[in-house]
């Protein structure tokens, strides 16, 4: 198969910058931690009320530098309804469904995670300076989609 | 092939050509049909946008019979699933039966049966949304639960697809055997690509269909399964836009070199990048549910690694237009660097309306790229950006490719022609596409980027300070998305007034009448290598890298799943 030469010089950088764009993707993901919410735990999505951690929702501190904080989403909103964390700390969400798919959506920040059904949602971030942050749903979930948020608490130490 | 005698211009014309030449009277006549239910469903669609647009900005209250999220589902459905489909088929039939000859009796009477149980299926679809009894939107992501009959209705859309494909692969097969050890023309190789990358595409969302949310929805079963059930649609879900590309491509592979008086680039670069989207739009649909639990890291970084492979033919295809525009324009006497731009043929309503197309499309796969970066996904996900992401691939490089199609398409099939009138709106509907569009576009992609959430009825959230950011500022403002809204269905109608005007006003085409001319470039395959042909080799890889990426995954979510879900009706 022919290639003309200026074909060849396009291709080669192309693919060239693929690889700087995935390898910087790639090396900020597994060797930083930057990964997109996940987990690979599960739950039986009719039980929620009465399964660890889910049972006792709300914020909780596992050490001197990291919280705890564990959310029910349910057409429409979150429990608890208020939530309050400190500056500086790094905070671990965890989020799982009662009924449908929902989001779990901080805007400004990088906690945008999925709710769905029978498994559970892990984000890590640490709010860098104090504030009222906004917590919305982004994935459809019914006619009252609109009306589900709430608030979140940013306070100095 | 029986001519009708009536359009005597057209069928003089076409006793004196080749057989192939042009599509026969059958062929004709099922291409507008798709047509005009791809027209009815565009000017439903484009008016629910409007009615979005108003919404979003509390112009105007709905009546109690019909809620935000009903006009939403309709406006995706009609837009992106069948206004995209139906007018895909009208042109993909047409080229077929110029480029291999009139279809058969059996290829004739199974596209008409596949039209009809696709036609059936999407008007039943459309009742079951309107009558409340599936507001789920186009996605229906379990566990909300619709009457079991949409899911039917939706099953029937795709078999009547599947129908067609498999009439025009067996037209396909027919030309082979007649024709052994030759290279298909590219036209029908571009077909067979598109289609066989839809038909193996489509096997994820029947499984989910007909397997999990059919039985769940009767009752026959309890629970569904929803991290799988999401994960097959979305091995249906991104090839579903390259199933909209890929005869966007066509056009602009086969129709842009013969306006510009020159040939195919490349014949066999062009078939391997059409290639290359076969193997590399399948395997890679975890990229849309980056952010979620139940897939391990490893897996969503490997398919968003062969997302990024697409990249690969994009450039080719980029490369091969461009390095067509230049040759052409010093064909015709262009000097420097960038004088070939000027020697284009900008007042020709065929070119201009793709040339536009192709560059929305370079912001469109730039923001693709962002999309699916693994991490920064985050930033965008479910946002009002993906929204925007969405209407300058979809709704413009792919949608105004149509409409630059149909400029000739409707007067090759009604043997009529495009008058100067005609054309001039056309100029007018084009461009006020294009600037609606890029406020709409980049009022929606900035609006992400503040949080603003997609696919939501507009809400102030208790009046949070991040919501006046959305109300802030000239892009970062939902008022400039309703003004691009506004333009845009201006556009929109103007278009109806255009295909209304070339399917029954505008006066019968005479000899040699351009727009009367289905418009394909030579292009040259005697140096192209016969293996780019054996589908079996190309099928093969695209089966192994859909395993490679699939089976663990899959594997896991069946093996290891959660309790199911019951089915919730929230509306």
């Amino acid at each position: 198969m022919h290639l003309h030469k200026f074909e060849k010089i396009w291709l080669i950088f192309g693919i060239a910058m693929l690889a700087v764009f995935l390898g910087i993707v790639g090396v900020q993901a597994f060797t930083q931690g930057q990964t997109p919410a996940g987990g690979m735990k599960k739950i039986d999505p009719e039980k929620v009320d009465v399964t660890a951690p889910f049972d006792d929702p709300g914020v909780h501190q596992i050490d001197d530098d990291t919280y705890e904080v564990v959310i029910k989403a349910m057409a429409y909103g979150y429990e608890p309804s208020e939530i309050k964390v400190p500056a500086g700390k790094e905070i671990i969400f965890k989020v799982t469904s009662k009924d449908v798919i929902h989001s779990f959506t901080i805007p400004n920040t990088k906690v945008n995670m999925m709710v769905v059904p029978g498994q559970i949602n892990e984000k890590r971030y640490t709010f860098n300076e104090p504030g009222t942050f906004l917590i919305l749903c982004n994935e459809y979930c019914g006619t009252g989609h609109h009306f589900m948020h709430t608030e979140i608490e940013v306070v100095e130490e | 092939m029986i001519l009708h005698s009536e359009r005597g211009p057209l069928a003089g014309r076409r006793t004196s050509s080749a057989v192939a030449a042009t599509a026969s009277a059958s062929e004709r006549k099922l291409a507008l049909w798709n047509i005009g239910f791809a027209y009815t469903a565009f000017l439903i669609g484009t008016l629910c946008g409007l009615i979005q647009v108003f919404m979003r900005n509390e112009m105007i209250e709905l009546p109690a019979w019909l809620d935000y999220y009903q006009v939403l589902t309709v406006h995706g459905v009609t837009l992106a699933l069948v206004y995209t489909t139906f007018f895909i088929y009208a042109f993909l039939i047409t080229g077929m039966s110029r480029s291999l000859g009139s279809f058969g009796p059996k290829v004739a009477r199974w596209s008409w049966i596949g039209f009809f149980v696709a036609a059936a299926g999407t008007v039943w679809a459309t009742i079951e949304i309107l009558s409340g009894r599936a507001s789920v939107l186009y996605t229906f992501y379990a566990p909300l639960k619709a009457s079991g009959w949409f899911y039917v209705s939706l099953a029937l859309l795709i078999i009547g697809t599947w129908i067609i494909s498999f009439a025009l692969i067996a037209h396909y097969v027919k030309w082979r055997k007649a024709n052994p050890g030759v290279l298909s023309p590219l036209f029908a190789f571009m077909t067979i690509s598109t289609l066989a990358m839809w038909i193996i595409a489509c096997l994820g969302v029947v499984a989910a269909v007909v397997f999990m949310y059919i039985p769940w929805a009767f009752g026959w079963v309890d629970t569904i399964n929803v991290e799988l059930s999401r994960t097959l649609f979305w091995f249906f879900g991104h090839p579903l836009v390259y199933f909209w590309l890929l005869p966007a491509y066509m056009a602009w592979y086969l129709v842009v070199p013969k306006l510009l008086g020159t040939k195919v680039f490349s014949d066999s670069l062009a078939r391997l990048s059409f290639l290359l989207f076969i193997l590399f739009s399948i395997p890679v649909g975890l990229h849309h549910q980056l952010t979620e639990p139940g897939v391990a890291d490893f897996w969503k970084f490997l398919q968003v690694t062969l997302t990024f492979m697409v990249v690969i033919p994009t450039l080719m295809t980029a490369f091969s237009l461009f390095a067509t525009f230049e040759i052409s324009g010093r064909q015709k006497g262009a000097k420097g660097l960038f004088g070939w731009v000027g020697k284009l043929p900008w007042n020709d309503i065929r070119f201009t309306s793709l040339f536009i197309s192709m560059v929305f499309f370079i912001p469109g796969g730039a923001g693709g790229i962002i999309n699916t970066s693994f991490q920064l996904n985050e930033l965008v996900h479910n946002t009002l950006w993906v929204v925007g992401h969405f209407h300058i691939t979809v709704g413009t490089p792919v949608a105004m490719t149509f409409m630059g199609i149909s400029f000739w398409l409707i007067p090759y099939l009604t043997g009529r022609t495009l008058t100067k009138t005609t054309k001039n709106l056309a100029f007018v509907q084009i461009i006020s596409w294009s600037v609606g569009m890029l406020f709409m576009s980049t009022a929606q992609h900035v609006l992400g980027l503040l949080g603003a959430p997609r696919r939501t009825q507009h809400s102030n959230y208790s009046d949070h300070p991040t919501v006046l950011g959305w109300f802030d500022g000239f892009f970062s403002n939902t008022s400039t998305l309703a003004l691009g809204g506004i333009i845009l269905f201006f556009s929109a109608m103007l278009l109806m007034v255009i295909v209304f005007r070339l399917w029954l006003i505008e006066p019968r085409s005479e000899k040699g009448d351009l727009y009367a001319e289905f418009p394909i470039a030579e292009s040259d395959a005697s140096a192209t290598p016969r293996w780019l042909e054996n589908w079996w080799i190309w099928i093969g890889i695209a089966v192994a890298l859909i395993l490679l990426a699939y089976t663990f995954p899959i594997t896991h979510m069946i093996q290891d799943a959660p309790p199911g879900s019951k089915g919730f009706i929230n509306w």
